[in-house]
Formats: structure tokens, C-alpha cells, sequence
């Protein structure tokens, strides 16, 4: 079999045995900034907005969405905060889906999806999105448009903080996704290009 | 050097316009990597290499023991592992699940360890459809070409080229718009992932303590490939398992920066197992392919086992000198610059292509901008000398030994070596580029001889 000689030989090269104890690793190197949650949302806002995303703070919600799928067909995620904010009883908009093929179906023709986000962080203008009951994948994924809407006491620094907050994600969720920008690339003469595969269009809202 | 090798290198030489196109791509990204890293964009660059270098040490010299972690905690959340030393296992291995599952279509994202394989054409030679999805590596499937370069594969190719192709493999008029051809290409392969039975990734990380899968990726072709299909097979080099979820921390500010110049790319995966109960969709089942391929046998050289620390963020290519100038499709493998220079010697053995570490000027830009920082120069001068002790096995030349001595004897009497120096001037160099230095020569240019030595300008100082 396969794996007892691949492990066989990698023990026989490095001089060890089976099983045998590993000295510690070096230290995971996390450094959390002091960063104001003013800061944080005003960077985040930033970087989206430098990344040809479209990034707002509101207090209404509601309205922004409202008026961003104007005459669109949306779907949405069944995180609690999109209902408790309206989002949900918008016109257009469908929520509350359980079912992967029927959620499927939906996103494939929807034009817009609606998510909340687990966290954002402010230092690199990202989404992080664990799946759960509340969001799944395909609809910050298949609809050319995406519109996360954020509680601001959400919006992290950076990576390091949500790695010391979050030190396993796999204990919590199957899939954790970090998303930075709109969709894009830049394969053929190093063109860029947004929205290949997944949206071409993000907006953030910070609540 | 190989006429193979010499060829092709001559071939992109003559070529204006791929030059041009090397030069352009591979200095744009060179350029956006100085800005992302420059002291002001990130101060603490050096100490998280330093960083991602002693992790991936550690991760290496242990590396059974993170493999085995590894293995459990993907078992904990439901998934497999499954270990395979080459290309004709990890084929059997997708070929046997397909039949299993009756799956027909798979869809592919960007993997240089499936290229290592030639996965395509063996499970196309089987009857199975298997579409690569990322924009770059679509075109290079319907050229049947591989890829020019770690991150940009089709960096080769002009718009009119795409359209060319498009046009003659997919029935479409011809376009040359490049939003248009993305539209397009992004239409036909939404199709294929709505319809596939199957996703195959490759990963950038594999996390020990997770038992996770990490994946990078700008286009959205991952995360469709990853969570649309009800299988996910992830297919990865050994070498990829660091300890931590934390250290992703230190590696992910790394990879993107020195890749593109992005703080981070627009997608960042961390799947580890199937769906979980309540989760709305995702697979149902998940793989992860471990393969060996010939990288436990750069295991046992303590000096050139570092090579195996690469994340394949190709800032080596874009800075090399050589590189821009023989770019990729010179090089005799799926690696390609200062990093396939190194790699290919130790995976398929030195006299597969015995022209390969020379073919540097040892400048050492590669080492520098490395972020995990790989010695590449120190291992193509270890590789030039492994090199030439295979080739003296083969066939000593037996002139070239003499002249060697007869220089280190020379070199080693002053009074000798400096007549030498003055009939030498008074002759000039030999005219032509004829005799056993020819071909040496015949790519050089040798400096005008001067009137006096060092020797004796520092005697009349």
C-alpha cells in the first residue's frame, strides 16, 4: 500500500521512527494591532472601494439594499440579522431556502445574492464567511452581484486577530471562505477582467 | 547545453513579440510584489519570512508525523486521505471513484501537482470529460499547450491567439474583446460546473491540525469547483502540510503579496471534510490526494530539502533574468524558472536536462525575493556540481581535466602565472570562434585586453 511506503521512506530519509515525538514548532506568529473600531470600518471601506468594490456605512440597511436590487430578483441568506433589518420581506427578494438543489437552482438565475458576513477585516478590505445553516456557499457565489450587509462590531483588524479568535475554523464549519474584492483576473494580456467566475459586482454595508 | 533545450531557447529569443509579452507581464507583477512588500506597505516582510521559513522547516524535517496529523483530522470531519506515489495511482484512484459513483464530467481548478501528472489526458484516454476552469488554464486545455508560468499560465498569449482558438474549439464567432472573451468563457464553464459530477483542486496548504485544505484563487473557479460538484478531490504534494491554522496568519500575507501584489487574493478556502449536518450545500464527499511523486527523494539531502518549501508564488520567475528572457516553455518540465531549475534536476535526476542549473547567472534575485526563502542560488551551484560529477562518471574529458590542472598549477606560481599574463597580451586572443572553447565563446564576448596587469599598476602605484 501506498501510504505505508510513502511514510516509510519519508521516516528512512529524515532519520525517524514510527510515531516518534516532534519537538515543539516555533511559536505561531500572531500580533494583533490596537486598531479603534472607527479605524477599523473607515479601512475597510477603503480597501473594498479600492478594490473597485462598492462599500457603505449604514443605519439604514433597508433602504440601501432596497434601492441597490431595485427591480432585480435576489435571493438571501438566512442569517437572523438580514430578517431582523427588513432585508428579507424586500421586494424581489427570496430567503429562507434549506434545500442545496432548490437553493441551487435560485442562485444560478438570481441577479442578486444577499449575505450578512462572520467578520470582515479592516486591513485588507475581506469578508469572512463561515458555512452554517445561515449562509451557505453558492450565494456569495453564483449571482454576478453580491451585497454583504456587516454589523460593525464584527470588522476585525486582520488576519492575525482572526486567527486568534478563530485558532481551529474547522471545529466550527466545514468551509471558511475569505473573500477580498470582486471577482476578477487578468489570464489574457495581463488585462484585468472582473467578474470571471464568481461576481463581478460587491458592495459592503456596515451597519 | 541539449539541442532540445538550446532550441527552444533560441526559438523565444527570435521571437519580438513573446518577448515582449515576457517582459511586460513578468516586470508588472515584479513591480507590484516591490510595492506590496516595500517597508511602508508591510515593515514586519522579513520577519515573516523568517517565519515561513523555520515553519516549513519544521513542517519538513517532521514531515510524517504533520502527514499522519493531517490524515486524522481530515478522518475526524468525515473525509479521506489517500496516499499516491505517481501519476498512474492518483488516475487509478479518480478513475476507480468515477466508475463507483458514475460520474462523467469533472471540473478542474488551477493545480501545478495535477500537471506534474498529465491528470487530464489520463482520465480523458479513460472516456472521463475533465475541464479546467481557471480562465488561463481553459485556454491552455483547448490549445493543448501547459503552462507558461506558476501563476499566470497563458502569459504567452495574445488576445488574438484566444480568439483564434475560441473560435475554431468552440463554434463562436470570433472575438477579441477581452471582457468578451471572459464572458464567454465564463458562460461555457458555468454550464460544465452546474453539470459535473465531480471538482478537482489542487491546495496550497494543508493544515495538520485541521485537517483542512486551503485554497487560493482569484477568479471564483475554485470555490465552484470545491462546492458545486457533490465530490471534492483535493490533489496536493505532500510538502504542502504546515502545522497550524495559525501559521496561515504568516503565510497568506506572503503568498499573494509576492504573487501579484494583492494584500490577499480575492478568494482564500479553508474546507476541510464534506457538509456538515445543516449545512445548506457543499459536498458530500471529500477527498485529498497525497502525492509523492518524487519528493521523497529530495527528502534525504539535508541542503537541498528546502526546495520542498516553495508555496509556488512565482516571484522567482518574474525577477529572473533568464526567465524573462527564455520564459516558460524553454524549461523541460511543469516548473519553470529559478524554482524549476532547482525542482526538476531532483525530481526526474540531473542528467534529464543537464543544461538546467547552468543556465543562471547566479545573480541571486530569485533567493532574495523568495518568501519563504529558498537558497536557490546556493542549490543550482550544488546541482552545476552533482552535474558534473554524474557527467565525469559517464565520460571524463579527459582535455578539460588536463586544462584544469594545468591551470590550478599555474595559478598557484606567481613568477609563471605573470609571464604567462605578459605573452598572453603581447598575442591578443585568438581570432575566431573555432576549437574547444567555441561553443563557449560563441555566446560571449571576450573584454579588450589591457596594457598592464593589476600586478604590476600595483607596483607602481
Amino acid at each position: 500500500m501506498s501510504r505505508d511506503n510513502i511514510l516509510h521512506r519519508i521516516r528512512t530519509a529524515l532519520g525517524r521512527g514510527a510515531g516518534q515525538a516532534v519537538a515543539e514548532p516555533p511559536p505561531a506568529r500572531i500580533r494583533v494591532p490596537e486598531v479603534a473600531l472607527e479605524a477599523r470600518v473607515a479601512s475597510l471601506l477603503e480597501r473594498v472601494r479600492a478594490l473597485a468594490g462598492e462599500a457603505w456605512e449604514s443605519t439604514d440597511p433597508r433602504g440601501l439594499v432596497a434601492n441597490a436590487i431595485a427591480g432585480k430578483t435576489a435571493i438571501a441568506s438566512n442569517a437572523p440579522c438580514l430578517a431582523e433589518w427588513g432585508i428579507t420581506s424586500l421586494p424581489g427578494v427570496r430567503s429562507g431556502i434549506t434545500d442545496r438543489e432548490e437553493l441551487r437552482e435560485l442562485c444560478a438565475v438570481a441577479d442578486v445574492g444577499i449575505t450578512s458576513a462572520d467578520y470582515a477585516l479592516g486591513d485588507t478590505g475581506t469578508l469572512v464567511m463561515l458555512a452554517s445553516p445561515r449562509e451557505a456557499r453558492m450565494i456569495s457565489l453564483l449571482p454576478p452581484a453580491h451585497i454583504a450587509v456587516v454589523p460593525r462590531g464584527r470588522i476585525l483588524t486582520g488576519l492575525d486577530e482572526l486567527f486568534s479568535l478563530l485558532p481551529n475554523p474547522a471545529e466550527l464549519t466545514s468551509s471558511m471562505v475569505l473573500i477580498t474584492g470582486p471577482s476578477r483576473t487578468a489570464d489574457i494580456e495581463q488585462i484585468l477582467v472582473r467578474g470571471v467566475h464568481g461576481p463581478g459586482s460587491l458592495t459592503v454595508v456596515v451597519v | 547545453m541539449s539541442t532540445e533545450f538550446d532550441q527552444k531557447v533560441h526559438v523565444t529569443l527570435a521571437d519580438a513579440n513573446l518577448q515582449l509579452a515576457i517582459y511586460t507581464a513578468t516586470g508588472r507583477l515584479k513591480e507590484k510584489r516591490i510595492e506590496a512588500v516595500a517597508p511602508d506597505a508591510l515593515p514586519d516582510y522579513q520577519e515573516l519570512r523568517t517565519q515561513a521559513n523555520a515553519i516549513k522547516k519544521h513542517a519538513i524535517d517532521n514531515l510524517d508525523h504533520y502527514l499522519e496529523q493531517f490524515e486524522r483530522n481530515v478522518a475526524a470531519h468525515g473525509g479521506k486521505v489517500v496516499y499516491c506515489k505517481d501519476g498512474t495511482e492518483v488516475a487509478d484512484f479518480v478513475l476507480a471513484l468515477a466508475k463507483e459513483r458514475a460520474a462523467h464530467l469533472i471540473v478542474k481548478s488551477k493545480s501545478m501537482t495535477t500537471e506534474e501528472v498529465d491528470l487530464n489526458e489520463r482520465l480523458e484516454h479513460h472516456g472521463l470529460e475533465s475541464v479546467e476552469t481557471d480562465l488561463g488554464e481553459y485556454i491552455l486545455q483547448l490549445a493543448r499547450e501547459r503552462p507558461y508560468h506558476i501563476v499566470a499560465p497563458a502569459l504567452h498569449m495574445t488576445r488574438y491567439q484566444v480568439a483564434d482558438l475560441f473560435e475554431r474549439c468552440l463554434h463562436v464567432p470570433r472575438e477579441t474583446v477581452i471582457e468578451k472573451q471572459t464572458a464567454l468563457a465564463r458562460s461555457v464553464l458555468r454550464q460544465k460546473f452546474l453539470a459535473a459530477d465531480i471538482g478537482i483542486s489542487g491546495a496550497n496548504f494543508l493544515v495538520a491540525d485541521s485537517g483542512a485544505v486551503v485554497i487560493v484563487e482569484n477568479e471564483g473557479n475554485a470555490r465552484l469547483t470545491t462546492s458545486a460538484p457533490r465530490i471534492h478531490i483535493a490533489i496536493a504534494g505532500i510538502e504542502k502540510v504546515i502545522p497550524r491554522a495559525q501559521d496561515l496568519a504568516t503565510f497568506l500575507k506572503l503568498l499573494a503579496r509576492s504573487a501579484t501584489g494583492q494584500l490577499l487574493s480575492v478568494y482564500t478556502s479553508f474546507l476541510s471534510g464534506p457538509r456538515r449536518a445543516g449545512e445548506i450545500d457543499g459536498p458530500d464527499e471529500f477527498y485529498v490526494v497525497l502525492l509523492d511523486n518524487g519528493r521523497t527523494r529530495l527528502l534525504p539531502d539535508k541542503a537541498k530539502r528546502q526546495s520542498l518549501y516553495c508555496i509556488r508564488c512565482g516571484a522567482c520567475l518574474n525577477t529572473c533574468p533568464v526567465y524573462r528572457k527564455i520564459g516558460g516553455h524553454s524549461f523541460p518540465w511543469v516548473y519553470s524558472g529559478p524554482i524549476g531549475a532547482i525542482l526538476t534536476p531532483q525530481f526526474m535526476g540531473v542528467q534529464h536536462e543537464p543544461a538546467l542549473p547552468f543556465a543562471s547567472s547566479l545573480c541571486g534575485a530569485c533567493g532574495e525575493v523568495c518568501p519563504v526563502k529558498i537558497d536557490i542560488p546556493k542549490i543550482l551551484l550544488e546541482l552545476r556540481s552533482d552535474t558534473r560529477k554524474a557527467d565525469a562518471r559517464e565520460h571524463q574529458n579527459r582535455l578539460e581535466r588536463l586544462g584544469f590542472r594545468a591551470f590550478a598549477w599555474l595559478m598557484t606560481h606567481p613568477r609563471l602565472f605573470e609571464m604567462a599574463g605578459r605573452i598572453g597580451r603581447s598575442m591578443g586572443w585568438p581570432a575566431g570562434t573555432k576549437g574547444p572553447l567555441g561553443a563557449w565563446l560563441s555566446e560571449r564576448d571576450l573584454p579588450p585586453l589591457p596594457a598592464h596587469s593589476f600586478r604590476e599598476m600595483w607596483r607602481r602605484r
